[in-house]
């Protein structure tokens, strides 16, 4: 195309193939360098730090437990405790259906039905200015009162069963989803918003193709922390024995120390920290994938 | 615009000239957009700001002009009125046929690649999904990044981010493309290509221009006519017509004497306001 537009005999001195040429050095000057590297060397040095602290984490404790400061009933070293947590996860005692899979149900049901109404919330918020003075206030509130708080009120409200759980679960995760919403809504560069209306987007195009994409980073943060917020509330409804029969894993913990068996709720307390961890590796990953495309990171750290 | 971009490179046009639409049923003084007495104030009473002041201003079909003055005289507003971003506070306006909108930052979506960007212009204009693959290929190449389709906007250096900007206006087949100071941000010698490359998408007219600029000597460079705007409230205080033949260069000594002609006005205007 650009060579039969200068073989009109608009152009002469400049020829196309000049300009391309140009262009073309310019270019490959600008993008020296910038090469990522490959999956598996990425994965390597995101995971020997983490190695290295639990290394360490697991050498304290073992010369905590060495030291004779407690007694190896109450205080057990990491070797019985890891122990303890092999034989559980072998001989299928988490996997009762009472334990993994009932604190599992729950922190899905939970976390779904949070995630659900608070990005119906956030949208709603961010769309209506009025509203949202008040209402964004009350959202941060709710945000900082500690989520154990909520069990009382929800034991009287619903009794001893899983739906006391869900609704403290709710309450504990679904502001930091909204507020997150909210949050990366207002963040969208104004030219951003410009650029779509000019190229003719109308009010639900704009939603769906510029501020929704535009505010994902801030959307999945919000999603990051309402998960750590669904988490604490149900290990906490869990510990509690808000739910009477299946306990999940915060009730083994429970259990375990009602019946003086130090072993198991230490191992126990360990599979709740693999599992956060876990989650929060999984977290990380998607939001540096976000954060990535939108050129948030430096290339050479990311 | 596209479509007469590719109207040439299959020799339909039997003359090598490819007419625009507009110009064939109206030729030669067909109107792209026409400015009358237009005013424009920010707030209101004592506290509003006359951003612009009875400006009267039009450009022909296939004309390059380029707007410029130094700050307050309003050029983005006006632009923004030309764009229909925002309405006039009294005047008329009449812009003939669709218009696109560049700006000094390429104003790119990060999350998207190269590609879907131009794609999104495309989907938001209206193209058929099938049509779309082939015509973004088609725009890439016409600014010389046909390899760079799958890439993401931070990748890309500011030069070729407001080329792929460029690929993007050029999506919505405007047939008058705004440009907000485009290259303002750019390094001397990028902007010299991207002048060159302008004028080169540009020069079988099929589309008119209207440029805002703070450098003369790109005004000078590029423009049919320029029109220079005051401060304060913004007013069109003079007009220059510049027949240097294509195409210029940035050294060339009549572009030079241009500008020189230009800056000095320029300076009068804003001495006026010491």
């Amino acid at each position: 195309m650009p060579e039969t537009l200068s073989g009109s005999g608009a152009v002469d001195t400049m020829s196309a193939a000049d300009i391309d040429r140009e262009l073309a050095g310019l270019d490959a000057l600008e993008l020296a360098g910038h090469e990522r590297k490959s999956l598996g060397s990425r994965t390597w040095s995101a995971t020997w730090p983490k190695l290295i602290a639990i290394g360490l984490v697991i050498g304290g404790w073992e010369l905590v437990s060495l030291s004779n400061w407690k007694s190896d009933h109450i205080l057990p070293g990491p070797r019985v405790v890891l122990g303890q947590l092999w034989t559980s996860l072998t001989d299928g005692t988490y996997f009762h259906s009472d334990v993994i899979p009932a604190t599992l149900q729950r922190a899905a049901i939970g976390y779904l039905a949070a995630v659900l109404i608070g990005t119906v919330v956030g949208a709603t918020l961010s769309q209506i200015k009025l509203l949202r003075t008040g209402v964004a206030s009350l959202i941060t509130g709710l945000q900082t009162m500690p989520s154990v708080l909520w069990y009382p009120a929800a034991l009287v409200l619903f009794g001893l069963n899983d739906n006391a759980i869900l609704f403290v679960v709710i309450i504990g995760a679904a502001p930091s989803v909204a507020a997150g919403i909210m949050s990366g809504a207002d963040q969208v560069h104004p030219l951003l918003l410009r650029a779509g209306r000019v190229l003719g987007a109308n009010k639900f195009q704009l939603w769906r193709q510029v501020v929704f994409p535009a505010s994902m980073p801030a959307v999945v943060s919000g999603l990051k922390q309402g998960w750590a917020f669904a988490w604490r509330s149900l290990m906490a409804g869990e510990l509690l024995g808000a739910s009477i029969g299946k306990g999940g894993i915060g009730g083994l913990v429970d259990n375990a120390r009602t019946f003086s068996d130090y072993n198991n709720m230490y191992a126990a307390m360990t599979l709740i920290l693999i599992f956060g961890v876990i989650v929060d590796a999984i977290f990380n990953v998607a939001e540096k994938n976000v954060n990535r495309r939108r050129g948030l990171i430096d290339v050479a750290g990311a | 615009m596209l479509d007469r971009l590719t109207m040439s490179s299959n020799g339909t046009s039997p003359d090598g000239k490819v007419p625009s639409a507009a110009s064939i049923s109206q030729p030669a003084a067909a109107t792209a957009v026409q400015i009358t007495s237009v005013s424009k104030v920010f707030g209101s009473g004592s506290s509003g700001v006359h951003a612009l002041d009875r400006v009267s201003l039009d450009a022909k079909v296939g004309e390059f002009v380029c707007l410029i003055g130094a700050s307050g005289c309003g050029k983005s507003t006006l632009l923004n009125l030309v764009a229909g971003l925002d309405t006039p506070t009294s005047g008329d306006l009449e812009v003939n046929g669709r218009t696109g909108l560049m700006f000094q930052e390429s104003a790119l979506f990060p999350w998207l690649t190269v590609a879907q960007n131009i794609e999104m212009a495309l989907k938001l204009s209206g193209t058929p999904k099938r049509e779309r693959k082939g015509r973004v290929e088609q725009l890439l190449a016409s600014v010389h990044l046909a390899d760079f389709g799958p890439k993401r906007p931070h990748e890309l250096s500011g030069g070729m981010r407001q080329r792929v900007a460029l690929a993007r206006a050029f999506a919505q087949d405007a047939d008058v493309l705004l440009m907000d100071e485009p290259f303002g941000a750019l390094d001397a010698m990028t902007r010299d290509l991207l002048h060159d490359e302008l004028e080169r998408l540009w020069s079988d007219r099929s589309f008119t221009v209207l440029f805002v600029t703070h450098n003369v000597r790109e005004a000078a460079r590029l423009a049919d006519r320029v029109v220079l705007l005051s401060s304060r409230p913004g007013r069109v205080a003079h007009e220059f017509k510049n027949d240097i033949p294509r195409p210029r260069r940035i050294d060339d000594p009549t572009v030079t004497a241009m500008s020189a002609e230009i800056t000095a006005k320029l300076r009068e205007e804003v001495a006026r306001h010491a």
